[in-house]
């Protein structure tokens, strides 16, 4: 086959692939939308549910699922930083690092759930925060923290070695070099991470099962110690219990809805965040 | 126009030229002897590095006088980077690798246990092979080296920026433009930041790590005369693999070949009559 022939084959599988991709991306956006912008309201933003949960809102969800995302990050990103400063600067590169920075990896892959079962023997029995915000936090918290240990780690090594150097010929301390130097420039890595992390967190159900959600609730949360209701966990208790399900549908829906625009929302000061630490950097 | 500059330079210092071959002939004398005119800034001895199991520098001894060029030459690979780094203790970053030997800053051993590494970077300034500004304003870069050690006077940081970018001749380009992004700077101007950056923290010894490989004639031309012009208040030991180049900075030179220093003596004799047919293969350009 002649080689422009080839090349265009080529591109036009690469470009079908990219619109097959899209295409599944617009109809996820589409058909939750759809469905799910006849439940939003003002009364449905605002009011926790009414009527075993076929009217109402889902306020008190949104605020949990909020809580939980911000706790969650809030807990494992200083640790997951620090933990990759501490690989990718300070300890040698021997054996035992290796291993870590596998075992580091491999924890990304355990299924959710797993964790779930982990946080109930640990945070809710063992050190007996119960079922709770504090408790789902911290699971949701050691979930993510492979994700941003990795791309913290990633975003280390993206820092060119010259600029280490650079800093430390003049004299500055190997702390001094990291928290000046080498941390500044691999912030938009880290975010990137942070944002990642953002959506896993917000959307998982399985963590917060045995950890914080709870079925019902009144009203809000009143402290890091009370259960929540959560989105992703209120979507599975509409659809799967319940005495009206052609009612509960459409609220999963909006709470389907919600949670996107939720991730969103977050994402998108993550990414402004680091738009505008690079251009004030670089250019 | 830098070879002029050159050349009036030679001729003007021919009696310092003297007295520098005279150090070079009796090393052990001058370390001792506290009442010759020209001082020894840095005396190497017997230096060995290893990286793992590859010996990469083989008893390496010399000399280099204070406020003098001093300028390390040879083919890819035969030491000089290494040695180099060595003198700022910068091949430490290294994994796996070991020195042995000693070397004398000021007379006292940079190896010592008892000596601060950080300090020893901070007297011992480096210019790398590739320009490489941090990701931080043109000032800020200069700044950054001042309050690391410790500098805290926004007024004195400010006066001591200006003055280092004065003297590595860039002020007059950048002055409208000191709160700008260094990765805005062209290839030569990033290079003279990292001077002015390394001078600000006032080091008395600059390493140049082949300064002009990544740059166009005319920023090469700019940095030589700028070291020529630093030799005043620096004792300057610079690697490069143009030998022109060398010819052209230099008051002493050191030739390299496979870890091992073949020959080290004022540069005006090594490029017009070595004593090594070694240096002379390469000089010549038969080999490297």
């Amino acid at each position: 086959m002649r080689k422009d022939i080839t090349q265009k084959l080529g591109f036009a599988i690469l470009t079908l692939c990219l619109l097959i991709t899209l295409f599944f991306l617009g109809a996820i956006i589409f058909f939750i939308a759809i469905r799910g912008i006849p439940a939003i309201s003002w009364e449905f933003l605002t009011q926790p549910p009414r009527r075993a949960m076929t009217e109402g809102g889902v306020a008190p969800a949104i605020v949990g699922t909020f809580y939980l995302t911000l706790g969650a990050i809030a807990f494992a990103l200083p640790l997951g930083v620090a933990s990759a400063i501490y690989l990718n600067e300070y300890s040698p590169r021997s054996f035992v690092v290796n291993i870590i920075r596998m075992s580091i990896n491999n924890l990304a892959g355990v299924p959710s759930v797993v964790f779930g079962l982990f946080g109930l023997a640990l945070f809710v029995k063992f050190f007996n925060f119960g079922v709770s915000i504090l408790s789902g936090s911290l699971t949701l918290g050691i979930l993510i923290l492979p994700l941003i240990i990795s791309a913290s780690q990633e975003a280390l090594m993206a820092v060119p070695q010259s600029h280490r150097e650079a800093s430390l010929a003049l004299g500055a301390t190997h702390w001094q070099t990291i928290k000046n130097i080498v941390l500044p420039e691999a912030l938009p890595g880290i975010l990137t991470g942070v944002i990642l992390s953002i959506g896993r967190v917000a959307g998982e159900t399985a963590p917060i099962l045995f950890t914080a959600a709870a079925f019902y609730m009144r009203g809000f949360p009143r402290s890091l110690m009370s259960e929540t209701m959560a989105l992703p966990y209120h979507i599975y208790a509409l659809m799967t219990e319940g005495t009206r399900p052609d009612k509960q549908t459409t609220i999963a829906y909006g709470c389907a809805l919600i949670l996107l625009v939720l991730v969103l929302c977050v994402s998108a000061i993550a990414i402004i965040l680091r738009q505008k630490h690079r251009s004030s950097y670089v250019q | 126009m830098s070879n002029n500059t050159t050349k009036k330079f030679i001729n003007d210092h021919s009696t310092e030229q003297a007295k520098k071959e005279a150090i070079l002939r009796k090393p052990q004398v001058v370390s001792q002897n506290q009442s010759v005119s020209v001082k020894t800034k840095i005396r190497v001895e017997n230096l060995n590095f290893f990286y793992g199991n590859v010996k990469a520098l083989n008893n390496i001894n010399l000399g280099v006088a204070e406020n003098s060029v001093t300028a390390i030459i040879g083919p890819s690979g035969c030491g000089k980077s290494t040695f180099i780094r060595v003198l700022n203790r910068m091949n430490e970053l290294v994994p796996h690798t070991r020195v042995e030997g000693k070397v004398f800053l000021d007379g006292h051993n940079i190896f010592d246990p008892c000596c601060d590494v950080v300090e020893i970077r901070r007297k011992v300034g480096m210019v790398f092979q590739k320009p490489n500004p941090f990701a931080k304003s043109i000032y800020e870069n200069i700044a950054y080296g001042l309050r690391v050690n410790g500098l805290k006077d926004p007024n004195v940081i400010e006066e001591k920026v200006i003055q280092s970018l004065e003297k590595a001749a860039l002020l007059s380009e950048v002055k409208d433009r000191l709160h700008d992004s260094a990765l805005r700077l062209s290839g030569g101007q990033q290079q003279r930041l990292c001077i002015a950056r390394c001078l600000a923290v006032e080091p008395s010894v600059i390493l140049f790590d082949e300064p002009c490989a990544s740059l166009d004639p005319i920023s090469t031309a700019k940095i030589e005369e700028l070291i020529l012009d630093l030799k005043k208040q620096y004792t300057i030991v610079i690697v490069t693999h143009n030998m022109q180049q060398a010819a052209r900075v230099s008051d002493v030179t050191g030739f390299f070949l496979m870890g091992e220093l073949i020959e080290f003596g004022p540069t005006e004799k090594i490029f017009t009559a070595p004593s090594d047919k070694r240096t002379e293969a390469y000089i010549t350009g038969r080999f490297g």
